[in-house]
């Protein structure tokens, strides 16, 4: 990739972790902290934003940035106080900002009415308060010459190619002070960047050397005086100087002066020991400096920077004791992922070993087998710590939910507050990026149909603002993401009354508060607020609960009328891996996806009919299920073969849809490495990938979603309720 | 022997910046994300010239130019300074801290090098 191109993809990354940052400082600032460091972030935030925002000439950008950075440093200098105004403002101004970033990075442009109505309430906290000046924001924009080398080889044949100009002399006298050392600038260095600028003739005086008993080996003692003769202006000799111009006493003259000053100083006083002469020559220097207006460091300084360095040092304590350094690396995805995969064969590897030596019947105390124990649980570790590279913290999805909840609550007129709890909890790297759309939905539905309007909420006695609490932790080896709001809870009369009118239930179905809530995950059931564009888009439930299937995770509803719902999400940590059950099909070992598989039923001789052309059905609580042989599905055998002598497994894929799969025997549930079938041999139809079992044979893991779906075409009369038995 | 450079600044966009230009014009670069790690670098390191920002978290540029003109072995070291503030007040505070000279951003590779060449080659 094209270096620059790379650093943008940098910047683009970077400015993520800066809106994060942003907006969590933000909130702090809302909760009322105001503490310094809290400000400082968010201002570094957006100033760092600004810094790569001008580097790549985002002018769009770089103009929002720069109003937001001048109102955030005059909070930064207590020049505007954070109201609950002014940080909800700063909250919207940091929506917009990450809309600007989205902007830059896709190519498109931000909604240009939002961003100016953002700027102009920025723009109204500036108000009277000074502006940081416009010049500083125009010229970072314009001088972005990132590939200049053009630039500096026109400059060389300006000055080549041109007649030669007119030259000039000009007398520089410089005399350093012993903080010019300090800061390790270097004398020598000046007069060489003289040197290129035309030819010099250079007098060093070194008159004021003391004794070397009183000689300070840091100060400052020697005085030049250089004649040079150049086509260069006098402010290009000046640059020379710049850093430097306020720890040296420093004249620049046209020779012409020179030659006067020279022939003044021979004319008042006879020729005498050099050392003399160089005294006299720096007293009449004096008066010519100030002729020329070069000012020595402006006698403000000591004053100022009394304060100064105590403020640095105090900002660096309290760095110190902001935490450790945090070092990390970047190491490009594909090669953890051949780390993961190198870790899988070992696992796989490390279970054969064991297999074969349980087979071999050693001794347990015997040393080979302890010695296996220990490989199995070092296995382990080395395999957790692998996948703990590919895990993030969930921070940056929930951080983006406050700004959901933000939009909702603004659309609907209510009023939300946002709790997070567990942001550091770690997740795979994939189960993030693909958590976000299913839990913005929840976020959307909590706050739209949770939470009542304040006035009902104020009339059921609850404070007016709503309480949504977004939280995580790690249980049982996987991640549980709750949404929980203390909103009115679930109307289960309005929920079991739409789900008959739907037809999704018989409407003399007996159901339990449970049931009745677990209704909103079915395909075809959106209440009728759901479809308002807040929460719709037609998307419901039954979206997120695939979602999160599709990521092996399930999802459950608890409610309590009056007091609000909690959806409890569970995932997997990580996809690498999977929990599968190991059955036998035809003499082969299959594992299929535990998530998918609802329970095991032995089927009877009764429940099972024929429905012709072969294909069979199985009565299971009042619904006939699709019975599907998998064996003859991957043509493992061509006979049917009779049911009762076989366990079904009902099954439920991601879209929904059950089914009754039949197979020989299960052998029990284990943890399989995923081996992807397509890179190492081509896709199947009903195979999702494969894996390694432990005594080295490959057994292939199920597709459940491509299996139930294929015979469903002609069997959709099959998902009708059944008559009750 | 190149010459080393030791970049300090907490943007992951300028240090990669830096290091573009830096090591395209034949420097060796050394990276420090603040203050506090750029102090401790120096206790591996020995750069030829500095450049750091100001504003970063944990220990600022101006903190630290105090710390390597504090330091026994490092002293010396031209340490130059990252601004995007033209204004002044920030160079002047990074002067009186010790800075040898200043980059104004957004810098090309040629000021920037420019900089370096100027007090340190």
């Amino acid at each position: 990739m094209d270096p620059m191109a790379a650093i943008k993809q940098t910047f683009f990354q970077e400015c993520e972790e800066q809106l994060v940052e942003l907006e969590s400082g933000l909130l702090k600032m809302e909760d009322g902290d105001d503490d310094l460091e809290t400000v400082n972030a968010v201002f570094r935030a957006v100033h760092s934003i600004k810094g790569g925002a001008g580097a790549f000439g985002f002018d769009e950008l770089v103009e929002f940035v720069h109003v937001f950075e001048t109102t955030l440093d005059l909070i930064r200098s207590s020049r505007l106080a954070a109201t609950p105004a002014v940080t909800k403002t700063l909250l919207r101004a940091s929506d917009i900002l990450a809309d600007l970033v989205r902007a830059a990075r896709e190519g498109g442009s931000a909604d240009a009415t939002a961003v100016q109505v953002i700027a102009d309430e920025l723009n109204a906290l500036l108000g009277g308060a000074p502006r940081g000046d416009e010049e500083d924001n125009t010229i970072s924009v314009e001088s972005l010459d990132f590939e200049p080398v053009t630039i500096s080889l026109d400059s060389i044949f300006d000055v080549g190619e041109e007649e030669a100009p007119a030259t000039q002399d000009f007398i520089v006298r410089f005399k350093p002070s012993a903080g010019l050392y300090a800061k390790a600038n270097e004398t020598l260095r000046l007069l060489r960047e003289l040197g290129r600028l035309g030819e010099t003739s250079v007098e060093c005086d070194i008159g004021e050397i003391p004794l070397l008993t009183e000689l300070d080996p840091e100060g400052a003692y020697l005085c030049w005086t250089i004649r040079l003769t150049t086509s260069v202006s006098e402010q290009q000799v000046r640059e020379i100087f710049e850093f430097v111009e306020w720890d040296c006493e420093l004249s620049v003259e046209t020779a012409d002066v020179g030659k006067l000053l020279e022939e003044l100083q021979e004319s008042l006083e006879p020729r005498e020991a050099p050392a003399e002469r160089a005294a006299v020559a720096i007293t009449i220097a004096e008066p010519a400096e100030k002729s020329v207006a070069v000012a020595p460091e402006p006698q403000s300084g000591p004053a100022t920077s009394e304060d100064h360095p105590a403020a640095g040092k105090a900002e660096a304590a309290k760095g110190e004791g902001s935490g450790a350094v945090q070092a990390t690396i970047r190491v490009d995805l594909d090669r953890v992922d051949r780390l993961i995969n190198l870790v899988g064969e070992l696992v796989i590897n490390q279970a054969m070993l064991s297999q074969r030596v349980s087979e071999a019947g050693l001794s347990r105390a015997s040393s080979v087998v302890i010695g296996l124990d220990e490989l199995e649980q070092l296995t382990r570790d080395i395999q957790d710590s692998v996948m703990a590279i590919r895990a993030q913290p969930v921070k940056p999805v929930f951080q983006r939910m406050s700004r959901t909840v933000r939009e909702v609550a603004s659309m609907t007129g209510k009023s939300v507050r946002l709790v997070m709890d567990g942001e550091a909890t770690e997740v795979d790297k994939t189960v993030i990026e693909r958590l976000t759309d299913p839990l913005t939905h929840m976020i959307r539905n909590a706050v739209d149909h949770g939470i009542e309007k304040a006035e009902d909420r104020v009339a059921a006695g609850k404070p007016e603002e709503g309480l949504l609490r977004l939280s995580a932790t790690h249980r049982s080896g996987r991640i549980v993401i709750e949404v929980a709001d203390d909103g009115a809870g679930i109307n289960r009369a309005r929920v079991r009354q739409i789900a008959i009118s739907k037809g999704l239930i018989p409407a003399e179905a007996n159901l339990t508060d449970d049931e009745v809530d677990n209704l909103i995950f079915l395909p075809g059931f959106s209440t009728a607020s759901s479809v308002s564009n807040i929460s719709g888009r037609g998307v419901g439930m039954d979206v997120v609960k695939r979602a999160i299937q599709a990521l092996g995770g399930r999802i459950s509803i608890s409610s309590v009328p009056g007091r609000g719902s909690t959806f409890s999400m569970s995932l997997p940590l990580t996809l690498a891996v999977l929990d599968g059950m190991v059955v036998t099909v035809g003499g082969q070992t299959l594992v299929i996806p535990l998530t998918a598989i609802i329970e095991t039923l032995q089927p009877k001789k009764e429940s099972v009919h024929e429905l012709g052309s072969g294909a069979r059905v199985i009565a299971t609580r009042n619904t006939f299920t699709p019975l599907i042989d998998v064996g003859a599905v991957l043509l493992y055998r061509d006979e049917p073969i009779d049911p009762t002598s076989q366990v079904a497994l009902l099954v439920e894929s991601e879209s929904g849809a059950k089914c009754a799969l039949l197979v020989d025997a299960i052998q029990g549930q284990r943890q399989v490495v995923i081996k992807s079938l397509e890179t190492n041999y081509g896709h199947v139809h009903g195979i999702a990938a494969a894996t390694i079992l432990g005594d080295g044979r490959v057994a292939l893991i199920l597709d459940v979603d491509a299996i139930v779906a294929r015979p469903r075409a002609d069997m959709i009369v099959a998902e009708l309720p059944a008559a009750a038995e | 022997m190149s010459k080393t450079i030791l970049t300090v600044d907490d943007s992951r966009t300028m240090r990669e910046m830096l290091m573009l230009a830096l090591s395209e014009a034949g420097f060796s670069v050394v990276q420090a994300e603040d203050g506090v790690h750029g102090l401790e670098v120096l206790e591996k390191e020995t750069p030829d010239v500095i450049v750091t920002d100001i504003n970063m978290p944990r220990m600022d540029g101006f903190g630290f130019i105090e710390g390597v003109r504090r330091h026994e072995k490092h002293r010396g070291v031209p340490i130059l300074v990252l601004t995007t503030e033209s204004d002044g007040e920030k160079k002047d505070r990074a002067r009186r801290a010790g800075a040898t000279g200043w980059i104004v951003k957004p810098f090309s590779p040629v000021k920037l090098v420019d900089a370096i060449r100027r007090v340190a080659v």
